[in-house]
């Protein structure tokens, strides 16, 4: 017992000659002070930097991903769409890639398409409110469309009615009504909450 | 052990065996000190219950890590299995229900915390000199948890977190010319997907986590430095931080747990008291139905704290893009960019008044739009409505015109002002109905995914929503709604309003095709020429009709049990069990409609010889086959040939074109017509 005390006493007392004898007189000298201190930062920044660095670049990664090329997407036949003037909606559904998944013919989302009476030309709206991204209904009473999160109120072609939060009208999608009467939508998301229509992704 | 923490030597003897291992570890640790060192901080004035909140927010923080941990053990990020394993937690795991729920209430209980923290240090003062890093420290702290919130809420990927992500992450993407690229950074590509899932799930598990356990810590190091900002006076004697204020800190955690266990357990108590089972899996934090983009949400809804940011934004309506830009960018960064001066406003003369109006008034703003949007969700709830009817007339009888409604009350122009006025509340009324009829719609449909994925099948490798997709009761609806009920109703009989519903349809009700009880009415001669039948559609004077209304009534012919008999065949022929008893009714049945004399001279039954084309083909009738195929194509000679009335051939394209409905959704309709799903078993 008084042995290993003195062992340890043995070794506190070395650590207190340690600390007090001189430091090497070449940090002293500010140049090769400043060197060395400048070394030190550039290696261990160097080595934490690679890790930091390739997390990062994988981390950027989504940014040079864009959507699927827009393409048109058959949605209805043209004898389905009623021509009383009034949107029906409408699912799109459309193979889909989510990173390394694949699906074959899933809905994606909804459009509503509207026909005037006796007319051939369809329009047709995406269901995404240019707001804020939510799902845009038809109000129950049928004069309007309605955004059920923060009332965007739009009119049955899609126009903003005032008062309404959102900075534009719904957005329209191209359409085109085949020879054989399938009506196709050009499929594409816009960037919300902003008055231009831009294309997203 | 000297009250400075440097180490005395000890009394070696008479020292048991514990003492003697905890001077070996003090000595070559000095753990002694530390422990010294964090329990006997000197608190001026005493404890006091005032000084609890920083505990409880360390608490509640410290709860949810040690929760999270475990839920992390259980959880699947990605867009197949993050709700699956959020389901099979609160609905499967013992005790899963308990853990999922202290997570998510104690999420809640904290973002109360921080707000009583900070208002108590607004208000002491306690963010002026020395104290201004620290009072920045707490700042960014309470970003931090509000982003975990934030993030937190997306990871059950059910329809709720699901649709505010989307509003979040479009709100971030108005921010001018870096917005597109944090947006697209954050959801991890163009679409919402695994990455979205995994991305969220790092953010809330582990860089927020990890950057609020860093800055804590420098916030409770500054605290210590600094010292507890005592409130003036001191009318008592300084004690110790251990055991004084440590008591009344554990006190306030406890408390602060039993408010959390409370809010968990207390529909038990109520289902108890009120003598039903209770479900641990139906007890604490919700989940709803998997996320779809397809289906439209209209209960979306942030979490009831972000409740007022949520509704700041319908007060710019008709500011365009500047609004918007305005309400969830600019006014929510000057109000925090205020909060990060008040330190330095603080110094002038009427600053720290200026500071703690500045905070009520943030507060009361907070409190004030989150009860608008309550109200305005909930109005329908408490607007009678008995009052406007008048009203609810004239909106009717004028399509909302403004001058037209002058006209109808007579040129009264201050009448047509209040009931212009009554049509807002209408709206408001309406728009709050349709609200709840949503948010009814969504707690249906996560109760039947929930049922589905209990399932002895269990989920399919392509998750929840496949399987939710192929179900008849939650797809036959939808489907109905949009591609039948134009025409056709769906409505029990005997339910209230039915009538109506009935009499308004322009073709039969199929509430129940294929039962006993339809088959009955479709051969009672006062109903077959009803709306509920033929009525309303072009066959009102046909064949049928004629024949139920003459033929049907000569009682020699057709005795009541000859009727039994058909229907009870029929009921057969679409599927219906039939009981041993009534098996030679059945019997006679089938020979009545086969025969050439009765109804086999119009209908092909079996193999009664009869050419198909003139009536629609009574075998199978009413089974899924049949109604798949008449749905299909009700113009094929099996059914209505050419006399078919107005009905669209769901399942038939043009060459290259689309069907109005799939197979796969005429089979939907079917079952759900035929009321064939799935039901569990057990219950």
């Amino acid at each position: 017992m008084t042995h290993s005390h003195h062992q340890r006493e043995e070794q506190r007392e070395e650590r207190r000659q340690e600390q007090e004898r001189p430091v090497t007189a070449d940090t002293a000298d500010s140049r090769r002070g400043f060197l060395t201190k400048a070394l030190a930062v550039i290696c261990g920044g160097l080595a934490t930097l690679v890790p930091f660095a390739a997390g990062v670049w994988a981390f950027l990664d989504p940014l040079r991903r864009g959507g699927a090329a827009a393409t048109f997407i058959p949605v209805a036949d043209l004898a389905a769409v009623p021509d009383d003037g009034v949107p029906r909606q409408y699912p799109v559904v459309t193979d889909r890639v989510d990173a390394w998944t694949g699906f074959a013919a899933e809905p994606v989302g909804a459009v509503y398409l509207r026909r005037e009476q006796g007319s051939r030309e369809v329009q047709a709206l995406s269901a995404t409110c240019p707001h804020a991204g939510c799902f845009v209904e038809m109000e129950s009473t049928g004069r309007s469309f309605r955004c059920p999160c923060h009332n965007s109120c739009f009119s049955l072609d899609g126009g903003i009615v005032n008062p309404s939060p959102s900075p534009r009208g719904m957005d329209s999608l191209e359409c085109r009504v085949g020879d054989t009467g399938t009506v196709a939508v050009k499929w594409q998301k816009f960037r919300a909450g902003v008055a231009a229509k831009e294309v997203q992704g | 052990m000297s009250r400075d923490g440097r180490r005395t030597p000890a009394p070696v003897a008479r020292r048991g065996v514990v003492g003697r291992l905890t001077d070996f570890l003090d000595d070559r640790t000095g753990y002694r000190a530390v422990v010294h060192e964090a329990l006997y901080e000197r608190v001026p004035g005493g404890a006091r219950w005032r000084y609890v909140w920083g505990s409880t927010l360390v608490f509640a923080f410290m709860t949810q890590v040690i929760t999270g941990l475990f839920l992390w053990a259980s959880y699947s990020a990605g867009a197949q299995t993050a709700w699956e394993s959020v389901y099979y937690i609160q609905h499967e795991m013992a005790g899963g229900w308990l853990l999922r729920g202290i997570h998510h209430f104690m999420a809640q209980a904290m973002v109360v915390l921080l707000a009583l923290h900070l208002l108590q240090v607004v208000i002491d003062g306690a963010y002026k000199a020395p104290r201004e890093v620290n009072f920045w420290l707490g700042l960014i702290l309470m970003l931090l948890v509000l982003g975990m919130a934030l993030t937190g809420y997306l990871l059950p990927w059910d329809q709720k977190g699901y649709w505010a992500t989307i509003v979040a992450t479009n709100l971030a993407g108005i921010v001018p010319f870096v917005g597109p690229s944090i947006q697209q950074l954050v959801i991890g590509g163009p679409e919402y997907g695994h990455h979205t899932l995994t991305r969220f799930f790092a953010l809330h598990a582990g860089f927020l986590p990890v950057t609020l356990v860093l800055f804590l810590v420098v916030h409770l190091t500054l605290f210590r430095k600094h010292g507890l900002h005592a409130k003036q006076p001191l009318t008592r004697p300084d004690a110790m931080f251990w055991p004084d204020q440590v008591l009344k800190d554990a006190v306030a955690m406890l408390a602060v747990m039993a408010v959390v266990l409370g809010v968990i357990l207390m529909p038990a108590l109520r289902a108890m008291l009120a003598g039903e089972a209770v479900v641990p899996g139906e007890l604490g934090a919700e989940l709803g139905a998997p996320a779809d983009p397809s289906l439209p949400y209209a209960a979306a809804r942030p979490e009831w704290y972000f409740l007022f940011l949520f509704q700041f934004l319908k007060v710019f309506e008709g500011w365009g893009a500047t609004g918007e830009f305005f309400g969830a960018i600019v006014v929510p960064g000057l109000i925090m960019a205020g909060m990060f001066l008040m330190p330095i406003i603080g110094n002038w003369r009427l600053g720290h008044r200026f500071n703690v109006a500045f905070t009520l008034a943030i507060l009361a703003g907070v409190g004030l739009l989150t009860a608008l949007a309550l109200n305005e969700d909930y109005a329908a709830v408490w607007v009678n409505t008995t009052a406007l009817a008048e009203a609810e007339r004239l909106s009717e009888q004028t399509g909302g015109d403004a001058t037209k409604l002058i006209a109808a009350v007579g040129g009264d122009r201050g009448k047509a002002a209040v009931i212009e006025k009554q049509w807002k509340t209408l709206k408001r009324v309406r728009h709050s109905q349709d609200f709840l009829d949503a948010v009814k719609q969504a707690k249906a449909d996560a109760a039947r995914a929930i049922e589905l994925a209990g399932r002895p099948e269990r989920i399919p490798p392509a998750g929840m929503l496949e399987l939710i997709r192929s179900d008849a009761k939650s797809q036959g609806p939808r489907l109905f709604a949009q591609h039948c009920a134009s025409c056709h109703a769906h409505v029990d009989p005997l339910a209230e309003d039915a009538a109506a519903v009935i009499a308004t349809s322009s073709a039969a009700n199929l509430f129940g095709f294929g039962s006993a009880d339809w088959m009955r009415g479709l051969l009672d001669p006062a109903e077959v020429a009803g709306p509920a039948y033929f009525g309303n559609t072009a066959h009102r004077e046909g064949d049928m009709v004629n024949f139920v209304q003459n033929d049907l009534t000569d009682a020699a012919a057709w005795p009541k049990s000859h009727i039994d008999a058909v229907v009870a065949a029929m009921a057969a022929e679409a599927g219906q069990a039939v009981p041993q008893e009534s098996a030679s009714l059945v019997e006679k049945g089938r020979e009545l409609v086969a025969a050439s004399d009765r109804c086999g001279g119009c209908h092909a039954f079996r193999d009664n010889g009869t050419e198909p084309g003139s009536a629609p083909e009574l075998t199978g009738w009413g089974g899924r086959e049949w109604l798949v195929g008449i749905i299909a194509d009700p113009t094929h000679p099996r059914f209505y040939g050419d006399t078919n009335d107005r009905m669209p051939s769901f399942g038939k394209a043009k060459e290259g074109g689309i069907a109005p409905l799939s197979s796969t959704q005429i089979g939907l309709v079917a079952d759900w017509l035929r009321g064939e799903w799935y039901r569990p078993t057990g219950h």
